[in-house]
């Protein structure tokens, strides 16, 4: 059956492993490449078009004059914006390579173990009931209120389904699938209940919360999201091993000497964090997390220990290009990213999936 | 010591006169329909290079570049167009955008919301002193003030006030209606009206339809839109939660322009107009 599918595609060539461990090393510096190449576009180019961008890079560092609009176009809202958008397709796409490979699922994502729902539930709580908190707290809190209630709401909501579906030291994959479905079901119950009551004006906000936004970005943000973030990323590279031994199931995973608990329990929190993080800082952007990682599987195959670092790059990439375009294409105005990333990524990946269905079904 | 004399600085002086002047700013990014008016009314138009996605009146103004929605703003966007001065309602944002701006060395001046005619007022000389135009404002004020004066006296020989209930839209037959501190509860109380939903709860609400047959509107209201065929008259008071009020057997059906629902320069007019069709619909008795 496998020989004959791939006959039909005109005789495609079968890839050895050892092929794509080449095709992905390739890969990987391609997309270091390419990645450098976006950071440099992403901050020479905006709305703004008349911004003296060497001078004002160089202001900061005391080797060259610019005028303060400038130094604030270049160092304030460029700067931490290409650092955000880096980041948080970075982890957005390892987050999803890493949920696929642990629930062995490819419609798994980030969703499936309630980060996105509770940190929306956080977003929405904070949006309309922010401004029933005691005045000292929010003095303390300040703008960040809506990021920190969504990293806590989805933080909260991992460690929940995480208990009900551990059960004498054994977490099960398939309770944790559906008791994530029973408590987004609440989540979203409890999320529409503050929403009726919210005001119009926190609707608006809330309708553009859902779609996501690096426009926010600030380097105190980053500097509160940003190390979690990027400790997700440097740990995600060691659960590969493993989850490439999972792959052919639990019992033989235990076999090769893989402690699968552990790797659960390392895999879920590395990704509560790292998502729960992202969506704090941008709300919700869709999509990344599923069409990374199966880009790159149809290119590179399915090995983890090479798909992880590609994810992130390809990720980072994505969001980047998302983002200028968000900037740019109705400036001065801007389109949320989330309509960027989805009417970009749609299109591009049922082409991928179209050319190369043979490899898919057979 | 200084704080507590800048304080009583602050208490002596009413808001309008230590506002913050700009008479020189000529790259003016204007923010907040009302605001826009104010702007255009004063005679600054040519001062302005941007408005918001809200500014859409007077009609001429929608050739200025749009930075969006005022409370999606865009600290990039906003800087493309070389502002040295930001005019905008309080309720702008996001926060972080308007951090932004301030630290780029934009000044931001922030208008007061509010539906009553003293928040109109109010926003006029803000904007004046802002502007640098301080005679304009006070001759716009006073007038603004008179207008809304004639307008009281001219509410105070109208008949008992009508029940008006004021419906934003008509979601399939679900309605969503306006309570208190809306723009649509300001413009009905000053047409000499009463908002049949004004003491039930704050902001709209898609109501249930016995609430509806309950409150029993003498008059429904709603916003003059083109493309909305589902707002249309014969549609709305025939919907079993209207088909039995005042309202249905009158055929007490008003449209106002959506642009009355924000305060500004024609306020007074738009709820003048809005009296005259409230006794209109009541006259035409049954």
């Amino acid at each position: 059956m496998v020989a004959l599918s791939q006959m039909d595609e005109g005789g495609a060539p079968a890839i050895r492993p050892g092929d794509r461990r080449a095709r992905a090393r390739g890969l990987r510096a391609g997309l270091a490449v390419l990645l450098g190449f976006v950071m440099l576009v992403s901050l020479g180019w905006g709305a703004a078009d008349d911004t003296r961008v060497l001078a004002a890079i160089g202001a900061r560092l005391g080797l060259a004059e610019a005028s303060l609009r400038d130094i604030t176009i270049i160092w304030d809202i460029r700067m931490p914006r290409m650092v955000t958008a880096a980041l948080v397709g970075a982890s957005l796409a390892v987050a999803g390579a890493v949920m696929q490979g642990l629930f062995r699922n490819p419609l798994a994502d980030p969703g499936l173990v309630g980060v996105s729902a509770g940190a929306g539930l956080g977003a929405v709580a904070a949006i309309v009931l922010g401004g029933f908190l005691p005045a000292a707290l929010a003095a303390f809190t300040g703008a960040y209120l809506v990021s920190f209630a969504a990293f806590l709401g989805g933080w909260a909501s991992v460690i929940v389904l995480y208990r009900i579906a551990t059960r004498g030291g054994h977490t099960s994959v398939a309770t944790m699938l559906l008791a994530g479905i029973a408590l987004g079901a609440l989540t979203g119950a409890l999320t529409g209940f503050i929403v009726y009551r919210a005001n119009d004006d926190q609707l608006r906000d809330l309708t553009f919360w859902g779609m996501g936004s690096v426009a926010g970005a600030t380097w105190a943000k980053l500097v509160a999201a940003g190390p979690i973030i990027a400790c997700a990323l440097v740990a995600a590279p060691f659960l590969a091993r493993g989850l490439d031994a999972l792959s052919l199931g639990e019992p033989v995973a235990a076999h090769m000497g893989i402690h699968v608990q552990k790797l659960k329990r390392i895999a879920v929190l590395t990704v509560a964090a790292s998502v729960g993080a992202s969506v704090a800082i941008t709300g919700g952007i869709g999509f990344v997390g599923i069409v990374v990682p199966h880009l790159l599987r149809l290119v590179q195959g399915p090995e983890h220990r090479t798909l992880l670092p590609n994810a992130a790059l390809l990720g980072a990439i994505l969001l980047l290009i998302a983002d200028i375009i968000s900037r740019t294409v109705v400036a001065p105005a801007e389109l949320p990213i989330g309509i960027v990333t989805a009417t970009l990524g749609g299109p591009f990946f049922l082409w991928i999936l179209l050319r190369n269905r043979a490899i898919l079904e057979s | 010591m200084k704080r507590f004399a800048l304080t009583l600085a602050a208490l002596a002086f009413p808001a309008a006169l230590w506002a913050e002047s700009y008479p020189d700013a000529r790259s003016i990014v204007s923010i907040g329909g009302p605001v826009t008016e104010i702007v255009v009314a004063l005679g600054q138009q040519d001062r302005l290079v941007a408005r918001d996605t809200t500014s859409q009146y007077p009609p001429e103004i929608e050739a200025l570049p749009d930075v969006g929605y005022m409370r999606q703003l865009s600290a990039e966007g906003v800087l493309s167009v070389a502002p040295d001065l930001i005019i905008t309602r309080n309720t702008a944002g996001p926060v972080e955008v308007l951090d932004q701006l301030r630290a780029a060395a934009v000044p931001i001046v922030e208008v007061e919301d509010g539906f009553t005619p003293e928040a109109v007022v109010n926003a006029i000389r803000v904007v004046g002193a802002a502007l640098g135009t301080h005679d304009a404002a006070e001759a716009l004020a006073t007038k603004t003030e008179a207008d809304f004066a004639a307008l009281a006296s001219e509410r105070a020989k109208g008949a008992a006030p009508a029940k008006v209930l004021f419906i934003l839209s008509n979601q399939n037959g679900r309605l969503n209606v306006a309570g208190r501190g809306t723009g649509a509860d300001g413009i009905i109380g000053l047409a000499g009206a009463e908002n049949v939903m004004g003491a039930e709860f704050e902001g709209y609400r898609i109501l249930n339809d016995e609430a509806l047959a309950a409150a029993a509107p003498d008059v429904v209201l709603m916003m003059d839109r083109q493309e909305d065929h589902s707002a249309d008259a014969d549609t709305i008071l025939s919907l079993p939660a209207l088909a039995q009020s005042p309202a249905a057997a009158r055929h007490g059906f008003v449209k106002i322009n959506p642009a009355a629902l924000g305060f500004g320069p024609r306020t007074a007019e738009f709820a003048r107009v809005l009296h005259l069709a409230f006794a209109d619909a009541m006259q035409a008795e049954n």
